[in-house]
């Protein structure tokens, strides 16, 4: 399994449209990836789950990847929370 | 009332109130293990119905999504296949042995709630979306209490808060006289299916239409977007005599499609349509189109999961200049980026990507795309008049570029003992305000000029066209276009080589005497405005225009240019 963390960079946070591409991301992966905070954690591949953690720009949060293709995926990932999600 | 009239013409009949019907729970139980079977196929079956239904609006033709449409949708898509709500469907038909309309209004019902909760005020606003995809789904469990999709009487004037894209084309709109709707703009889809449909329609009404119930008599003008409700006799006497005109209006138009555009002293005036296929070719010369002024290829690349072969775009440029009936034809190379994107060509997300990696960028940076395509369109030159246009020039370099691939794409088909036109023609669109400003440059490069108003209008006023906020400063009537726009036109005849104009300014009937005392002399628009356009030009004549043109450059505001022009073109 890999673990990574990530700052939220978009100002609105996690809202519907990088939501949106998440799940799709998730989806193209085998592994099973899911979302993590505190004080809940969440598989990646549905809205509602996301959204109602209500995860706001600037905070922290952890996604755990585990599978067989994790590490492409991680990399995936790390694209996407360090460099496409401040234009979403 | 008053709306914004966005597709014109006359509607006098009985209001049919469509309102988003609140569905009940009917407390009816499942009674065993194959009950309970069926209904989770049922939900599985309805959610297929409802992605299906989202995909195809996606994919329709007719529609034009922004970039900010899709990502909609596509978030629709992903509320609709949720895993966590078709848990939580499953949970109560197999659990609680409800129903599978039951279940799915109550799971909805509680996921409403629960992010009606939540502290943050953009996720109380998601509760109306999944309000929202609940009612989808459950449309496709209910079918036949479904507002939209049934039948209407004769006459029919559908009144409703909003009429959603998955409706417009579900509807059965042969009954219906026309639309009136609380919120919607120009560009709103009621307003483009209405249009299409020539079925007369006001939108953004606002909360005043909330007033009308079934059966009241509705007058409503598509034009300047007034509604009466149940209105004196007086008033509908006069809307009669208003609707006769303007049908024998609009049969006069049909009447001119053989007649020559030309005008009273003598000017020939050639009127093109813009078109996406071969069956549009129908329209246009059906309201007396003389050819094609654009023909966007963008449909080709869409609705597949991979660029299309040279073989198939052959096929496709084939048809349409079989059935020109030698007509001109003029194909625009692809127009993808910005707004339009491939689901199997991966750009990536931009900060402004009308100012983006789009159109003739990236077909000099992917040149096998645009040789393919070349060697498609040269392919298919022999089969009717066609001529080669390039998107987005901002400068002489790309020109340059561009005519070595398709050199080369000659090249490559002469190797190949392929016949094509060796002299096509190639052109540019000037829709860049810097094309525009080194016309006299470009002009010596290229065989023609198209103009193309949208862009060079948004880029020059340094206007977002989509974005409602500064929407009254997308003006066409500021001095500032004209300007380019006339001086592209006079490089153009000084350089002897053709000029048109295929923006949405062509079919405008408020700038026709305008354009044409610039000395415009091919305009190309939508098959449907051509009569339009043509009746101003047979009943007008080059001094005229030219007197317009002088004293509309002389004025220093729009407003002031918008005002003469009604006063004086409109007949």
């Amino acid at each position: 399994m890999i673990t990574r963390e990530y700052i939220i960079t978009s100002a609105q946070g996690i809202h519907a449209r990088p939501a949106t591409t998440l799940i799709r991301l998730t989806k193209s992966y085998k592994s099973v990836i899911c979302i993590k905070r505190p004080d809940k954690i969440v598989r990646l591949n549905s809205i509602l789950n996301i959204l109602s953690m209500a995860i706001k720009g600037g905070e922290t949060v952890t996604i755990l990847i585990e599978g067989d293709d994790e590490a492409i995926a991680a990399k995936a990932f790390d694209q996407f929370f360090n460099e496409e999600l401040k234009a979403l | 009332m008053k709306g914004i009239g966005v597709s014109p013409g006359i509607a006098i009949g009985r209001a049919c109130v469509i309102k988003n019907s609140k569905a009940e729970t009917t407390g009816v139980l499942l009674n065993d293990e194959a009950d309970i079977l069926a209904n989770i196929n049922l939900f599985d079956e309805a959610v297929h119905l409802a992605i299906h239904e989202i995909e195809a609006i996606k994919q329709n033709p007719d529609l034009t999504f922004h970039e900010e449409d899709i990502s909609i949708l596509d978030t629709q898509i992903e509320f609709i296949s949720d895993p966590q709500l078709r848990d939580d469907v499953v949970e109560k038909i197999t659990t609680e042995k409800k129903n599978v309309s039951d279940a799915l209004i109550e799971a909805i019902v509680n996921m409403v709630e629960i992010f009606r909760g939540m502290g943050d005020e953009y996720m109380q606003t998601r509760s109306a979306d999944i309000q929202d995809i609940g009612n989808r789904i459950l449309k496709h469990l209910i079918k036949s209490k479904s507002g939209f999709t049934q039948a209407f009487e004769p006459g029919t004037i559908l009144i409703a808060e909003d009429i959603a894209p998955s409706d417009t084309i579900t509807m059965d709109t042969r009954n219906i006289a026309g639309f009136a709707t609380q919120i919607g703009s120009k560009t709103s889809h009621t307003a483009i299916i209405a249009k299409a449909k020539g079925i007369p329609a006001v939108v953004g009404c606002g909360d005043g239409l909330a007033v009308i119930k079934d059966n009241d008599l509705i007058i409503l003008d598509g034009l300047t977007g007034l509604i009466f409700i149940n209105p004196e006799d007086k008033i509908i006497n006069e809307y009669n005599c208003k609707r006769d005109t303007y049908i024998s209006y609009s049969n006069k138009f049909k009447q001119l499609k053989d007649v020559q555009s030309i005008t009273t002293d003598g000017t020939e005036i050639k009127l093109l349509a813009n078109i996406s296929n071969a069956d549009d070719l129908e329209a246009v010369f059906d309201n007396g189109g003389e050819g094609v002024g654009l023909l966007r290829t963008e449909l080709l690349f869409m609705n597949r999961d991979s660029f299309p072969t040279e073989n198939e775009q052959f096929g496709f440029y084939k048809k349409v200049a079989l059935q020109s009936k030698g007509k001109p034809v003029i194909v625009r190379t692809i127009d993808i980026g910005g707004d339009k994107q491939l689901p199997y060509f991966d750009l990536p997300v931009e900060q402004n990507p009308f100012l983006g990696y789009r159109a003739i960028r990236i077909c000099l940076d992917r040149t096998d795309i645009f040789i393919t395509q070349s060697k498609a369109i040269l392919r298919a030159s022999t089969f009717g008049d066609l001529k080669i246009m390039l998107p987005m020039i901002s400068n002489i370099q790309e020109v340059r570029q561009a005519k070595i691939l398709i050199a080369q794409a000659k090249q490559e088909l002469l190797q190949a003992s392929i016949s094509f036109n060796a002299s096509i023609e190639v052109g540019i669109m000037i829709e860049i305000p810097s094309a525009a400003i080194t016309a006299d440059i470009l002009a010596k490069e290229v065989d023609f000029f198209s103009i193309g108003t949208n862009d060079l209008c948004q880029y020059t006023l340094a206007v977002d066209r989509m974005n409602d906020k500064i929407s009254h400063l997308y003006d066409p009537f500021n001095p500032g276009v004209l300007r380019l726009i006339n001086y592209v036109i006079q490089q153009a005849h000084q350089h002897k080589i053709h000029v048109a104009m295929c923006g949405e300014m062509a079919s405008d009937p408020l700038t026709t005497l305008l354009l044409l005392g610039m000395g415009l002399t091919e305009f190309s628009m939508s098959a449907a405005a051509i009569p339009t356009i043509k009746n101003i030009i047979i009943n007008n004549d080059t001094i005229k225009a030219k007197n317009i043109y002088n004293k509309v450059m002389a004025m220093d505001n729009s407003d002031s240019i918008i005002q003469f022009l009604q006063e004086n073109t409109v007949q």
